[in-house]
C-alpha cells in the first residue's frame, strides 16, 4: 500500500469542499497529479495543491492507497467522500460529511468530526477517536435511505439525529448521544455505552438500539416486553427490552409483526 | 433578424409529406421561407436529420405542485446539479428540474413548445411566474376544470352556454390554453374522503356524475371552438382493471365532431394512456389492456392520445388526482404531500421508483411501448412520459430508442428480473414494429401540433411557419450499429432554432431565445348570469378577491401570444 500525505499549508478563508480527497480519486496518480485535483472554496474552483502540500504517490488502485491528512483541516468538508476502498487517516479535527456515501475502505479520524459524517454509508469502517457531530450515519436531507451497511465507532460522544432512516450496519458510541437516535430506522444496530437524552427510536419500525447508560426521557411509543441478558459490544449485562414505535406501521415477516427493539440496561 | 440556411439535411416533415429527402431549409425573420439571400449563414446538415422543433403536449413543468415536489425532495437535486456554464444559469433536479434546467433540457433535445398539463386556476400566477422563468421554449398551461364547482353546478342542469362562458372567462383570467380534466368528480369527492372510480359514481353534494362532466365539457369546448380539445386524465387511474373505465370514458366522445378553425379533428385527448390501460384484478394477475384500448382508438378517429411511457427511473409523481396520490402512498409508504385548492381542484405528490426488478413496473414499461406500437395512426398518438409521473422528460431519447429498435427492447426485456412475467402479461415480445423517423416526426411534431390547434404555427417546416427547427446527429442512410446511438443522437441536437433564433449548437445553449406564453382568448356573448355567479363565489367562498385572481400584465405573462377565438353566437 502506498501512502500519500497531504498537509494543510494555506488554510482557506472560507470552508473548503475537498470531495476529491479519497483513495478513489487519488488512485493511479503521482503527487503532482494529485495536487491538480479540484477543490471548491465558496464559488471558486481551484486545486488541492493550492491549499495542501502533497507528498507521495498513490497506489494503482484505491485499495492500494492510504491517505494521511495533516494540519488544520477544521474548515475542510467531504474528506473520504464516496470512497470505496483504501484508507484515510485524518489527524486533526475536521468539518462536515466525512466519509459521506462511502461504500468501503477505512477512515480513522483522530480528532473530532462535524455533522453528516457517513451520510447514507453502505459499507466500510469509520472510526472516530474524538466526538462526532449530528446526523452521523443518517439519510441525506429529504431522503429515506440512510446508512445501510458498514461500521461506525465513535470513542467520544455523538450528536443528535444519528442513524436517521438507518436500514443496516452498526453504530457504536462509547460516550453519550444527544436527542433523536435511529429516527425512522428500518434496520441496523446502535450501541450507546454512555447516556442518551430523549426521543430514542422515534418512528422506528425495525432495528436494534442498546443504551448501556440511561435515557432521560423514554418515547411513549415503546412497550416493555421482558428483561433479557445479552452481550453487546463486549459488555455482558441485563437489559429491559422494549418494542416500538407502536405508533408506526410495522411489516410482517413469516406471520410475525416486526418491531424495533430498544434495550436499556437495568 | 438574420438569415440562415440549413443545407443538405435529411428532412422529415409530415406536414408536407417529406420523408427524409435531402433538402435545404431557409429561415428569415423568424419564419421558414422559400429562399434566402446569399449572405445567409449556412448550417451544414449533411448526413444529419432535420425536423421541425418538437411539441410537448403533456408535462408537469411549472406551478405549485411541481414546486412542492422540488421543495420536499432535496434528494432529487443531490448529485444532479449543473453549475453555471456558458450561457446557462445553474440548474438542478433529476425528476423535477429547476425552471432553467427544464428550458435548457427541452431545447437541447430539439423541443421548442411545451404544455404544462395541469394548472390550478387559483395558482395561475405561480404557474406563469415559473413559465416566465423557463427559458427558450414556448409554453402554454391547461387549467383544470373537471372538479370545478361552477362547472359542476352548470353541467348538473346541462347549461352548456353558461359552462362555455365560464370556461372562456377562466381561460382569460388564468391565461390558460385548454380545458383539462383530471379524475372528473373524483378529486372533489376526495374532499369527502371518497373517490369516483367509474364514470357513473356520483360526486357527493353536487349530484352529478363524471360522465356528465366529461360530455358537458366536450360540448362546451366545441361550442367555443377552442384550438385544443377537452384533454382528459380519466377516472380510476393506475388500478388493475382500469382499462374498462377508460373505454367507458372514450365512448362518451362518440357522436361528437370537432368544430374549430384550427384544423383540429379530435374532440377528446386521452393523456398518459399507459396508466389507463391495465387489465387484471390485482397486482398479482396484473396485465396489459393496451390491445383493448388501442383497438377502440384505431376505430374511433375523433380521439388523440399521448403515451405516458414508464422509463424505469426514480421519479416524483404529481397529479391533481388527489385520491390517487393518497392511494399510491399507501402502496410505497414514501412521503406524501396533499393540497386542496378551494373551489377548483386538489393535488398530491409522492416519490416513486419504477424498478426493473419489480414485475408491475416492468409490465408498465411494456404497456407504455405497446400503445404507440399498436396505434395505427402516428398522427393521433404522441410520445410523453407524463413528466415526471412515469419518468422525467429528459428520457425521451431513451423512449425513442425503444420505439425505433426491437433490439433495444429485447435488451431491456432480458434485463428484467421477471422477464417471463413481462412476456406473459403483455404482448411486447411479439411486436416487431419499429417506428420510422417519419412516424417519429408525426408523433412528436406534426401530430401534437395538430391536436393543439397549432399546426399553422409549429410542428412543421412549411414556408410561413415559425422557424422552429431541430438538427440531429443522426444519418438515416446508415444502418444503426448500436441502438444506443439513437439515444445519443436525440439527446443533444447539432443545432436548434426557436422562432428563427439559433438557440442550441453542438448540444450547448447559445441563446435563451424569445420565449412566449401561449394562451387562448375566446370571445363569447355577454353573460351577466355567469359574471354574477363568479363575483358571488369570490365574495362567499374564495380566500382571495376576484381582483387578485387574474394572471395579468407584464409581471406574469411578459411575452404573451394569444390565440384568438371568436365564440360569439348570434
Amino acid at each position: 500500500m502506498e501512502t500519500v500525505t497531504i498537509t494543510m499549508k494555506n488554510a482557506p478563508a472560507l470552508y473548503l469542499e475537498a470531495d476529491n480527497v479519497s483513495p478513489d480519486a487519488f488512485a493511479g496518480k503521482t503527487a503532482a497529479q494529485i495536487a491538480e485535483l479540484s477543490v471548491h472554496e465558496g464559488n471558486t474552483t481551484s486545486t488541492l495543491g493550492k491549499y495542501f502540500e502533497v507528498i507521495g504517490n498513490a497506489g494503482a488502485t484505491a485499495a492500494d492507497t492510504k491517505i494521511v491528512v495533516k494540519g488544520d483541516v477544521k474548515k475542510v468538508k467531504y474528506l473520504g467522500f464516496k470512497m470505496t476502498a483504501g484508507e484515510l487517516v485524518i489527524e486533526g479535527n475536521t468539518d462536515l460529511y466525512v466519509g459521506a456515501w462511502m461504500t468501503g475502505g477505512k477512515i480513522l479520524a483522530k480528532g473530532n468530526i462535524e455533522a453528516f459524517a457517513a451520510t447514507a454509508m453502505k459499507g466500510g469502517e469509520l472510526i472516530v477517536e474524538g466526538n462526532a457531530g449530528n446526523y452521523l450515519g443518517a439519510a441525506y436531507r429529504g431522503d429515506w435511505r440512510g446508512m445501510s451497511g458498514g461500521k461506525i465507532l465513535v470513542k467520544g460522544n455523538a450528536g443528535s439525529d444519528i442513524g436517521m432512516y438507518m436500514t443496516g450496519g452498526e453504530i457504536v458510541v462509547n460516550g453519550n448521544i444527544d436527542v433523536h437516535a435511529l429516527t425512522h430506522a428500518e434496520g441496523g444496530k446502535l450501541v450507546v455505552k454512555g447516556n442518551a437524552k430523549s426521543k430514542v427510536g422515534g418512528q422506528m419500525v425495525d432495528g436494534n438500539i442498546f443504551i448501556l447508560g440511561t435515557i432521560d426521557l423514554m418515547m411513549p411509543g415503546f412497550k416493555y416486553v421482558d428483561t433479557v441478558e445479552q452481550e453487546v459490544a463486549g459488555v455482558k449485562a441485563k437489559f429491559a427490552h422494549f418494542i416500538g414505535d407502536m405508533g408506526e406501521r410495522h411489516k410482517k415477516k413469516k406471520g410475525q409483526v416486526i418491531y424495533g427493539n430498544l434495550y436499556t440496561r437495568v | 433578424m438574420s438569415e440562415y440556411i440549413i443545407k443538405n439535411g435529411h428532412v422529415f416533415d409530415p406536414l408536407q409529406g417529406i420523408k427524409g429527402d435531402k433538402k435545404d431549409i431557409s429561415i428569415k425573420d423568424g419564419k421558414i421561407v422559400d429562399k434566402v439571400s446569399s449572405s445567409a449563414k449556412v448550417i451544414d446538415a449533411k448526413d444529419k436529420t432535420v425536423m421541425a422543433g418538437a411539441v410537448e403536449i403533456h408535462a408537469h413543468i411549472a406551478g405549485p405542485k411541481v414546486n412542492l415536489g422540488r421543495i420536499y425532495r432535496p434528494e432529487d437535486k443531490l448529485f444532479s446539479c449543473t453549475p453555471t456554464h456558458g450561457m446557462e444559469r445553474m440548474g438542478g433536479g433529476a425528476s423535477i428540474p429547476t425552471t432553467f434546467k427544464t428550458g435548457y433540457e427541452y431545447a437541447k433535445m430539439g423541443y421548442t413548445t411545451a404544455m404544462e398539463a395541469a394548472m390550478p386556476p387559483l395558482f395561475s400566477r405561480h404557474v406563469h411566474e415559473e413559465i416566465r422563468d423557463t427559458p427558450i421554449i414556448d409554453e402554454g398551461a391547461f387549467p383544470v376544470f373537471g372538479n370545478n364547482w361552477f362547472v359542476m353546478e352548470y353541467l348538473k342542469n346541462h347549461e352548456i352556454e353558461n359552462t362555455a362562458a365560464y370556461c372562456a372567462w377562466l381561460l382569460r383570467a388564468t391565461k390558460g390554453y385548454a380545458i383539462k380534466i383530471v379524475n372528473p368528480g373524483g378529486t372533489e369527492a376526495w374532499g369527502w374522503g371518497l373517490n369516483c372510480l367509474s364514470i357513473h359514481d356520483p360526486v357527493p353534494y353536487f349530484d352529478i356524475t363524471p360522465a356528465e362532466i366529461i360530455k358537458g365539457l366536450i360540448e362546451a369546448n366545441e361550442y367555443l371552438g377552442l384550438p385544443h380539445s377537452m384533454h382528459i386524465h380519466p377516472n380510476n387511474l393506475g388500478n388493475p382493471g382500469c382499462y374498462e373505465t377508460t373505454l367507458d370514458t372514450l365512448k362518451l366522445a362518440e357522436g361528437f365532431k370537432a368544430k374549430n378553425k384550427f384544423g383540429r379533428e379530435q374532440v377528446m385527448h386521452l393523456t398518459h394512456t399507459q396508466f389507463h390501460s391495465y387489465k387484471g384484478t390485482n397486482w398479482g394477475d396484473f396485465e396489459s389492456g393496451a390491445k383493448e384500448v388501442t383497438d377502440y382508438l384505431n376505430k374511433n378517429k375523433n380521439i388523440t392520445i399521448d403515451t405516458g411511457n414508464v422509463t424505469l427511473d426514480e421519479t416524483t409523481t404529481m397529479t391533481a388526482d388527489g385520491p390517487f396520490e393518497h392511494h399510491l402512498c399507501g402502496l410505497n409508504h414514501l412521503k406524501w404531500a396533499n393540497v386542496d385548492v378551494e373551489l377548483e381542484t386538489a393535488a398530491g405528490v409522492v416519490p416513486y421508483i419504477y424498478s426493473p426488478n419489480i414485475s408491475v413496473c416492468a409490465i408498465q414499461w411494456a404497456i407504455g411501448l405497446e400503445i404507440p406500437l399498436m396505434m395505427k395512426d402516428p398522427m393521433r398518438c404522441y410520445i410523453t412520459t407524463d413528466h415526471p409521473n412515469a419518468g422525467p422528460f429528459t428520457r425521451y431519447p431513451r423512449v425513442i430508442k425503444w420505439l425505433m429498435s426491437t433490439k433495444a427492447r429485447e435488451t431491456q426485456i432480458n434485463a428484467f428480473k421477471h422477464k417471463d412475467k413481462v412476456l406473459s402479461q403483455t404482448s411486447i415480445g411479439s411486436l416487431d414494429r419499429e417506428i420510422s423517423l417519419y412516424e417519429l416526426a408525426q408523433m412528436t411534431r406534426a401530430g401534437p401540433a395538430k391536436s393543439l390547434g397549432l399546426s399553422a404555427m409549429c410542428g412543421g417546416l412549411k414556408p410561413g411557419m415559425d422557424a422552429d427547427v431541430a438538427v440531429y446527429n443522426f444519418n438515416p442512410d446508415k444502418p444503426v450499429a448500436n441502438p444506443d446511438d439513437i439515444e445519443t443522437a436525440f439527446s443533444r441536437c447539432a443545432a436548434v432554432f426557436k422562432s428563427g433564433v439559433l438557440v442550441v449548437q453542438n448540444g450547448e445553449i447559445i441563446s435563451t431565445g424569445n420565449k412566449r406564453t401561449l394562451w387562448v382568448n375566446a370571445k363569447v356573448n355577454d353573460n351577466p348570469q355567469v359574471m354574477r355567479d363568479i363575483s358571488e363565489k369570490f365574495v362567499k367562498f374564495y380566500s382571495m378577491t376576484q381582483n387578485n385572481y387574474e394572471a395579468l400584465g407584464h409581471t406574469f405573462v411578459p411575452n404573451p401570444y394569444a390565440v384568438e377565438v371568436d365564440a360569439t353566437h348570434a
